[in-house]
C-alpha cells in the first residue's frame, strides 16, 4: 500500500453478502491518468467494487487505497478527493440545476469565490445554459447524467468513479458523455468507469473485464483484441441464424458460435477444417457463404472468457 | 464541523419541504386541526349532568328543593318521574345519569323533626363523573336544608347558629374556577408538538434512502454531525412557529391564563421541540422507508405521549412501575412546565428538575441519532 503512483490500489478487496461471495480476492492497480472500463455482466460485481473503493461498503477482506488514502481507515479523506456517480441517478428531482450544483458545492466547501464559475462550468459542460433554474426532475437521461457528472466534479477531484453512468442514455448523448471523460483525463483525472457497452470499451487506456467477483482479464482494447482464444474465429454468413447456431453447436471442433448482427461468429478448434462448416450447415438446408477468419472484436474476447468458466464448471 | 455544510444541507431541505405540499401541510395543518379536536373534544369538567327527579309530595317545600336542582348549572333536570321502573327505564336508556326521590311525608318530617331524607340514585358506569355529580348533588342538597334549618328554628325562636360549628373556608389557587380547560388545554399543546414534530423529522433520512439520493450523500464528505444539524434546523423553525400557534391558541382563543414570563415559555419550548424532532430523527435514521419511520414514531410517540405524560391520568395516582415507565416520557416534563408558567408563573430556576431532564433527554437523543448515522450502504 505504499505505491505512491497508483491512483487506485486494491489487494485482494473481497465482499460477501452471507453466502454470496459478491466480490472474490480483487486486485486491481490504476496509475494516475488512465481511464479504466470496468466491464462484466449483471452482479459481476463492479458496482459492489466500485462501493468499497468509494468507502459505501466495508471491504469484509483485503484492503483498497484511493488517491494514496487508504478505504476503511481514511473513509473521510478518500471521499475529499474522489467524485461518485452511482449507477441510480442520485441527484435531487426536486430542486433546480443550480441548486443541486450549489447544494454540492456547499458539501464539499469549494472556495466561495469560486462557486459561481465552477456552477457555470458544470451548467455549460452538461449543456444546460439557460436551464439553471429547470427543476431537475424534467430533464431528459443524457442531460441528467451530465449534470451528475458536473457535480461529481465541483471540487476538483482528482479520482472519479462513475458507476454505468450511459446506461439508458441515448447513442449521441453517450458520445458527448464520453468526450467528457477524456477531456477530464487529459487534465489529469483517473477515472474508473463501468459500462456493458462493448463500444465503450474501446474508449477507455485499459479494460477489465470482472466476472464472479473476479477481473479475468485487464489489459488494453488491443490487447485484450490479441488473446488467444484457443482457436480461429471465423465469421459466417448463413440464411437461418438461429437454426445455424444450435446446429453449429453440435458439431464437434467447433468451441463456441455465437450471433453477431446478421452473421454468425465461430470458434473453431485449429485443427478443425472451416470449410466443412457450409457443407454441413448445407446438411440442415441452411445456405451460408464461405466462412472467413476474422480478427476477434474484444466482444468475442469478452464473450469466450465470461463463457470459459461457465463452461468448466458445467463440464 | 463545518457551518458551511450544516447551511448547505439547512437550505436544500428547506427548499424540499417548501416544495412538498405533503409535509408542510402536516407541519402547519395538523397542529390546527388537532389543536381545535383535543382543546374542544377534552374536558373533565362535569356540566350540566341529566337528572330526573320523582317529586312524590309536591308540596310547596319540595318544589323548592326541585327548584334548587333546576337552578343550579351543575343539572340539568331533564325529567320527572312516577315510579321506581321509570328511574332505571331512563337511566338504561341514559337520558339520565342520576335520579332523585323526594318522599310524599318530606315536608311533614321536616317540619315535625327538622330533618327530613331525600333518595338519589346514580349511574356509577363512568365511576369518575358520577363521584363528582353525587358530589355537586350533596352541594345542593346541603345547602338548601340549612336554608330550610335556619328557617325552622327561626319559625320557633331558636338560635340559628349553634355553638362550636366548624365552618371549613376553602380557597383553590392557581386555578381559581377548577376549570379543567386551564389543565388540559396545556397538555394538549405538548401532546400536538410531540406527534408532529416527531412526524416531521422521521422522514427525512429515509427520504432520502427511498429516492436514492442518500448513495449520492454519503460519497461526499459530510459527517453525520452535520448533516443532522443541517437536516434539524429548517424543522425546528417549523416546529417552533407550531408551538407558537398552539400557545397562541391556549392564551387567547381557550383564555388559560398566563402568568409566567415569555422567556421562560420560549426557552422550555425550544428545548421540547429539540427533542421531539431528535425522537423522529432517530427513528428516520435507523428505519430505511418513509412508511415504516413514519408508523413507528406514531408509535413510539402516541401512545407514551396521550396515556403516560400526565396529560389527562395524573401520574401520582398511577402504580409504582408505571410511574416509573413515565420517567422516560418526555412530554411529562414539558406538560409539568407548561403548566407551571401559565397557571403559577414559575420561573426558570423554580423549573430547574424538569428543565434539567428535558436538557438531558436531549443530549442523549441527538448523541444516539448522530452516532446512529453511518455513511455506509451495508
Amino acid at each position: 500500500m505504499t505505491d505512491v503512483q497508483a491512483a487506485v490500489l486494491a489487494q485482494g478487496l473481497t465482499k460477501k453478502f452471507g453466502n454470496f461471495m459478491a466480490v472474490d480476492h480483487l486486485d486491481l492497480r490504476i496509475a494516475k491518468g488512465e481511464v479504466v472500463g470496468f466491464i462484466g455482466p449483471n452482479g459481476a460485481g463492479k458496482s459492489t467494487t466500485i462501493r468499497m473503493l468509494c468507502g459505501l461498503l466495508r471491504p469484509t477482506e483485503g484492503c483498497a487505497a484511493v488517491a494514496g488514502y487508504d478505504v476503511a481507515r481514511q473513509p473521510e479523506a478518500v471521499r475529499a478527493h474522489i467524485g461518485y456517480m452511482s449507477q441510480k441517478f442520485s441527484l435531487y428531482a426536486d430542486l433546480t440545476v443550480g441548486e443541486n450544483l450549489r447544494f454540492f458545492s456547499g458539501l464539499y466547501r469549494v472556495p466561495r469565490r469560486e462557486i459561481e464559475m465552477r456552477v457555470r462550468a458544470a451548467v455549460a459542460m452538461a449543456g444546460l445554459d439557460g436551464r439553471d433554474n429547470a427543476l431537475v426532475s424534467t430533464l431528459a437521461g443524457g442531460w441528467k447524467q451530465r449534470l451528475a457528472l458536473g457535480c461529481a466534479i465541483l471540487h476538483r477531484p482528482p479520482v472519479l468513479f462513475l458507476d454505468e453512468p450511459t446506461s439508458g442514455v441515448e447513442p449521441e448523448a453517450r458520445r458527448k458523455f464520453w468526450d467528457l471523460i477524456h477531456h477530464l483525463a487529459s487534465e489529469g483525472v483517473t477515472i474508473l468507469v463501468s459500462t456493458h457497452y462493448m463500444d465503450e470499451a474501446e474508449y477507455c487506456n485499459r479494460i477489465a473485464l470482472i466476472n464472479s467477483g473476479k477481473i479475468v482479464a485487464i489489459g488494453s482494447p488491443g490487447e485484450m483484441r490479441q488473446r488467444d482464444l484457443g482457436g480461429t474465429l471465423y465469421e459466417l454468413e448463413c440464411s437461418a441464424l438461429g437454426a445455424a447456431l444450435v446446429a453449429l453447436r453440435q458439431v464437434p471442433g467447433v468451441i463456441d458460435a455465437s450471433i453477431f448482427g446478421d452473421r454468425l461468429h465461430v470458434l473453431l478448434e485449429r485443427t478443425a477444417a472451416a470449410a466443412d462448416l457450409s457443407a454441413l450447415l448445407a446438411g440442415h438446408g441452411i445456405t451460408t457463404g464461405p466462412p472467413q477468419p476474422i480478427p476477434p472484436t474484444l466482444e468475442d474476447v469478452f464473450v469466450q472468457l465470461v463463457s470459459k468458466p461457465r463452461a468448466r464448471a458445467a463440464a | 464541523m463545518n457551518l458551511r455544510r450544516i447551511f448547505a444541507i439547512a437550505f436544500k431541505e428547506t427548499l424540499q419541504v417548501w416544495r412538498d405540499p405533503r409535509s408542510l401541510a402536516i407541519a402547519l395543518l395538523m397542529p390546527l386541526m388537532q389543536m381545535a379536536l383535543l382543546g374542544y373534544g377534552v374536558s373533565l369538567d362535569i356540566k350540566r349532568v341529566p337528572l330526573c327527579i320523582h317529586d312524590e309530595e309536591n308540596s310547596q317545600t319540595s318544589r323548592e328543593l326541585v327548584q334548587r336542582f333546576v337552578a343550579s348549572h351543575w343539572f340539568a333536570v331533564a325529567h320527572t318521574l312516577g315510579a321506581d321502573r321509570a328511574v332505571s327505564d331512563a337511566m338504561d336508556r341514559a337520558r339520565c345519569v342520576g335520579a332523585v326521590t323526594i318522599p310524599v311525608d318530606f315536608s311533614r318530617h321536616l317540619a315535625m323533626t327538622g330533618a327530613a331524607s331525600v333518595q338519589t340514585i346514580f349511574d356509577a358506569t363512568d365511576a369518575n363523573s358520577t363521584n363528582i355529580a353525587i358530589g355537586y348533588a350533596q352541594g345542593v342538597i346541603g345547602q338548601t336544608t340549612a336554608d330550610f334549618q335556619a328557617d325552622w328554628a327561626a319559625a320557633r325562636g331558636l338560635p340559628t347558629q349553634k355553638a362550636g360549628k366548624v365552618d371549613l373556608q376553602t380557597r383553590v389557587w392557581f386555578n381559581e374556577g377548577l376549570d379543567s380547560r386551564n389543565f388540559i388545554i396545556p397538555g394538549v399543546v405538548a401532546v400536538i408538538l410531540g406527534l408532529v414534530g416527531a412526524q416531521l423529522t422521521s422522514l427525512t433520512i429515509s427520504r432520502e434512502w427511498e429516492r436514492g439520493t442518500m448513495e449520492q450523500l454519503v460519497s461526499t464528505p459530510v459527517t453525520a454531525l452535520e448533516l443532522m444539524l443541517g437536516k434539524l434546523a429548517p424543522y425546528f423553525l417549523i416546529g417552533l412557529v407550531d408551538a407558537a400557534f398552539c400557545l397562541s391558541v391556549t392564551a387567547f382563543w381557550f383564555h388559560v391564563p398566563f402568568r409566567g414570563s415569555l422567556g421562560t415559555l420560549m426557552f422550555t419550548t425550544a428545548l421540547f421541540t429539540l427533542v421531539v424532532l431528535g425522537i423522529g430523527y432517530l427513528v428516520s435514521v435507523r428505519v430505511r422507508s418513509q412508511l415504516g419511520a413514519s408508523q413507528i414514531a406514531v408509535t413510539l410517540t402516541l401512545v407514551p405521549i396521550s396515556l403516560l405524560s400526565g396529560y389527562t391520568f395524573p401520574i401520582d395516582q398511577m402504580p409504582a412501575p408505571i410511574r416509573a415507565v413515565t420517567l422516560i416520557v418526555h412530554a411529562r416534563y414539558y406538560i409539568t412546565i407548561l403548566r407551571s408558567i401559565f397557571l403559577k408563573g414559575s420561573t426558570l430556576g423554580e423549573l430547574a428538575v424538569p428543565i434539567l431532564a428535558l436538557a438531558l433527554y436531549a443530549a442523549i437523543i441527538m448523541w444516539l441519532a448522530a452516532s446512529g448515522f453511518r455513511k455506509r450502504l451495508d
